[in-house]
């Protein structure tokens, strides 16, 4: 639990600033312009990686679009910044795999070339989930471990990273809180907000966003959600 | 070269959720004690509601003595091992996992206390499951009752009581063994979805009841009542609500002036001398070792961290291990079958996003003995358990009950928007009896990173466990439909590996020959050494065990304070 403010988290505060600024209190969902994801996808434009490559970066974008796609009924991981979550991880908590996504959408770009003889980020979406599908089913060729250990990884850090607390980089603007009606952080709950009916507003704060907490020191190492019972 | 230190009357290896429990009478008694933790002090301002830390990154526990020394574990002793967990979410800090359990705080029923007895007089001894070595426990629900009420005083549990002085009251449990007195506080709120399966376990004839939790429902001894926020589940208390060691018995005990509390210390050793006798622990701090004498030990770790120091502290009197000359360390081990969980898909929001694991109903009348096991299969039996607690990267990954093609892409996505709220997974745990082919040992290969091996677990539920399981799920399932529910999906059994329910290892018994310490607790080859924990217990119940190790932690304690001058000076 370092004092230190690293650069890092001087733009992750910035960024959750105005994530904030742009939705308001009480909203459902976000307004549907924002859906296309213009002012998010320029800030990544400016936001420099932090460990994966740009043409990485490229892959991964195209591949967590298809696995939570924006659509009519809101935006998906593209939006929530799953990919920003993924790249700054990688240098933490997520950092053993970083050898898994550096072959894994090498991978997946050198099988799209093979077998649609196209990058993957030029197939057509149906393309695109065809293609996933192979990975996940592990038919997809050129994987050391085969393609469903990383279909695996990337769809659990791509949900981590789209309904996460927003202090880690994803859930952008709450857009994974939201697409799931999950009402937000809060430190004191009433017995007529645990009503079956209730319709509480979201609150669209992070955890870190109440001084009462120290922030998080996650370690390095990872595992997927532990078996239950305590 | 390692620095001796002064000697002391008691020295607890372990200030959690049972080190912590046994400090304070020790202390109040006059006796100096040091409690030796290999973690550190947290605080409330350290549990920040982060599903991610918590619940996926495993912080705190993640980068501790308890998760250097996972153990290993095969499902029999020609089986290959089972990949190795890389968290494991017991943890060490002063109140141990107490600071993030879930703080369920049962007794267990009178009938667990008799399981071999009981199953010969009502169904005969042929019901015994074969290779099982369950015995009775060396005395009945009734002398453990006082240690039971006193702890759940000391430390705040909140509850319906069932059964006062053999009084029933349907608003509590009444399978329970009888009470000599309510709870300190009123039970935990329920909330709409508990209150709808409430209704439909009624409706079935059943006795469903607010389960007890050493979390306040009210204001208790200056502590905050329960927020219901909703990240209690491997998280610490915000409010200080949920009771930890941390901050009810071992600061109690420190005011009195006679405990010292020791963190970062890494005990690597019990020291005996020539004759069998316990002269103290050697531990290391930040890699500088030092030795700690002591006229009593207690050791007090998890069931894996107890049994991994005895079968390590190896002496001429105890080739094999402290208290082991009867190869008895590590036998009768058994974790918890809580697996096979049921879970269910309603077409109305349950509205569980808020709450905590112990805010539930619970329903016992397929529990233990409540039911004629004459027609079945098997013995014992199980709690169901419902209650409120979701979080949303979770959530998200839910189960889609099969109306889904894919788990990803436009359709699964357009399920988890409407169906996110709409699922519910009971906790559902049941008998589990020891069996001579399941047992702990040292791994011959996988080390921790002083050089030291790790325990390795040799389990796999057997023929009572599976029989139970499936019994079980078919109760729940019912339960589920009658509250409405349109899907439902059973989880498997599944393997036996590193639980947060982890019994024996160090049973307790009169016998010599088939357990490691007395009824005391305290070791039937090395007198001056006690054990506290789960690790005593020679039976599960099916209900968590911790209230339960408090109360054996407080008896063993309270023993050691009347009776010091002839534990410490007894010789072997």
């Amino acid at each position: 639990m370092s004092s230190v403010i690293s650069r890092r988290e001087l733009l992750k505060r910035a960024g959750l600033a105005g994530a904030a600024a742009v939705v308001p209190i009480g909203a459902r969902h976000v307004p549907e312009r924002s859906i296309a994801g213009d002012a998010a996808q320029s800030a990544a434009a400016r936001e420099p990686l932090e460990h994966l490559t740009a043409a990485e970066s490229d892959v991964l974008e195209a591949i967590v679009a298809r696995l939570i796609p924006s659509d009519a009924i809101g935006p998906g991981a593209k939006e929530a910044r799953a990919v920003r979550y993924i790249d700054r991880a990688l240098g933490g908590a997520l950092a053993s795999s970083r050898g898994s996504y550096a072959s894994g959408l090498a991978a997946v770009d050198q099988y799209a070339r093979s077998s649609r003889g196209r990058a993957f980020v030029d197939l057509s979406t149906e393309d695109q989930d065809a293609l996933l599908s192979d990975v996940e089913a592990g038919t997809a060729t050129g994987f050391a471990g085969g393609s469903t250990a990383f279909f695996t990884l990337v769809r659990a850090h791509t949900i981590e990273g789209t309904f996460c607390d927003p202090y880690y980089g994803g859930n952008a603007s709450f857009v994974g809180w939201d697409l799931i009606g999950y009402p937000g952080v809060r430190t004191i709950v009433s017995p007529d907000d645990q009503r079956l009916g209730a319709d509480l507003p979201p609150n669209h704060k992070s955890a870190y966003d109440y001084d009462m907490f120290n922030k998080a020191s996650a370690s390095a190492s990872h595992a997927t959600e532990m078996a239950r019972g305590d | 070269m390692a620095t001796r230190l002064r000697d002391t009357d008691v020295v607890i290896v372990g200030l959690g959720a049972v080190g912590g429990i046994a400090a304070l009478p020790l202390a109040q008694a006059g006796l100096d004690v040091i409690g030796l933790e290999a973690g550190n002090w947290l605080t409330k301002r350290d549990f920040a509601p982060d599903e991610l830390r918590n619940n996926y990154r495993g912080w705190p526990q993640s980068a501790q003595k308890a998760n250097q020394e996972i153990p290993t574990h095969r499902a029999t002793a020609s089986s290959p091992p089972f990949p190795r967990l890389t968290i494991h979410p017991m943890m060490n800090a002063v109140g141990g996992t107490s600071l993030h359990y879930w703080a369920q705080s049962w007794r267990l029923n009178p009938w667990d206390f008799r399981v071999v007895s009981e199953t010969r007089r009502r169904y005969g001894a042929s019901r015994i499951p074969a290779g099982s070595t369950v015995e009775d426990w060396p005395f009945g629900y009734d002398e453990l009752e006082p240690y039971y009420d006193k702890v759940e005083v000391e430390i705040g549990v909140s509850g319906a009581a069932g059964n006062i002085n053999g009084n029933i009251d349907r608003r509590g449990n009444v399978f329970e063994g009888p009470r000599t007195r309510g709870y300190p506080m009123p039970p935990l709120r329920g909330c709409g979805f508990t209150d709808v399966m409430a209704a439909a376990a009624r409706a079935l004839g059943w006795h469903p009841f607010p389960g007890p939790a050493a979390i306040n429902s009210q204001r208790y001894q200056n502590r905050s009542a329960c927020m219901y926020h909703g990240f209690c589940n491997r998280g610490g208390c915000h409010v200080d609500a949920k009771n930890s060691t941390a901050i009810t018995t071992i600061p109690k005990a420190q005011a009195t002036g006679r405990l010292k509390v020791v963190t970062r210390a890494y005990v690597t050793g019990v020291d005996v001398d020539a004759n069998g006798r316990v002269t103290g622990v050697t531990y290391l701090v930040d890699g500088v070792e030092f030795i700690q004498p002591a006229k009593v030990v207690l050791v007090a770790g998890y069931t894996y961290e107890n049994v991994r120091l005895l079968l390590l502290s190896k002496s001429k009197p105890f080739p094999n291990g402290l208290s082991n000359n009867h190869g008895q360390v590590g036998r009768h081990y058994f974790s918890h079958n809580q697996t096979a969980g049921v879970s269910a898909l309603f077409p109305w929001k349950t509205n569980s996003w808020y709450g905590l694991p112990a805010q539930g109903v619970a329903v016992d009348d397929w529990a233990d003995d409540n039911f004629d096991h004459s027609d079945l299969d098997f013995i014992g039996g199980g709690n169901l358990w419902v209650y409120s607690d979701r979080r949303p990267i979770a959530a998200a990954g839910m189960s889609t009950f099969g109306r889904t093609k894919k788990s990803w892409g436009a359709e699964w996505k357009a399920f988890i928007a409407q169906n996110a709220d709409r699922t519910n997974t009971s906790y559902l745990q049941k008998t589990t009896l020891p069996h001579e082919e399941n047992y702990l040992d040292l791994d011959p290969v996988v080390k921790d990173p002083l050089g030291f091996p790790v325990c390795r677990i040799t389990a796999e539920y057997k023929a009572n466990e599976r029989r139970l399981a499936s019994f079980i799920q078919d109760k729940m399932e019912q339960w589920y439909r009658a509250a409405g529910a349109v899907e439902v999906l059973r989880a498997p059994v599944g393997p036996m590996g590193p639980s947060t329910h982890a019994y024996g290892g160090t049973r307790m018994g009169d016998n010599a020959e088939t357990n490691v310490v007395d009824r005391w607790g305290f070791s039937h080859e090395a007198p001056n050494l006690g054990v506290l924990g789960a690790s005593v217990m020679g039976t599960s119940g099916a209900r968590n065990p911790t209230l339960t190790a408090q109360a054996l932690a407080w008896r063993t304690a309270d023993h050691l304070a009347r009776n010091f001058n002839a534990i410490a000076a007894r010789r072997t």
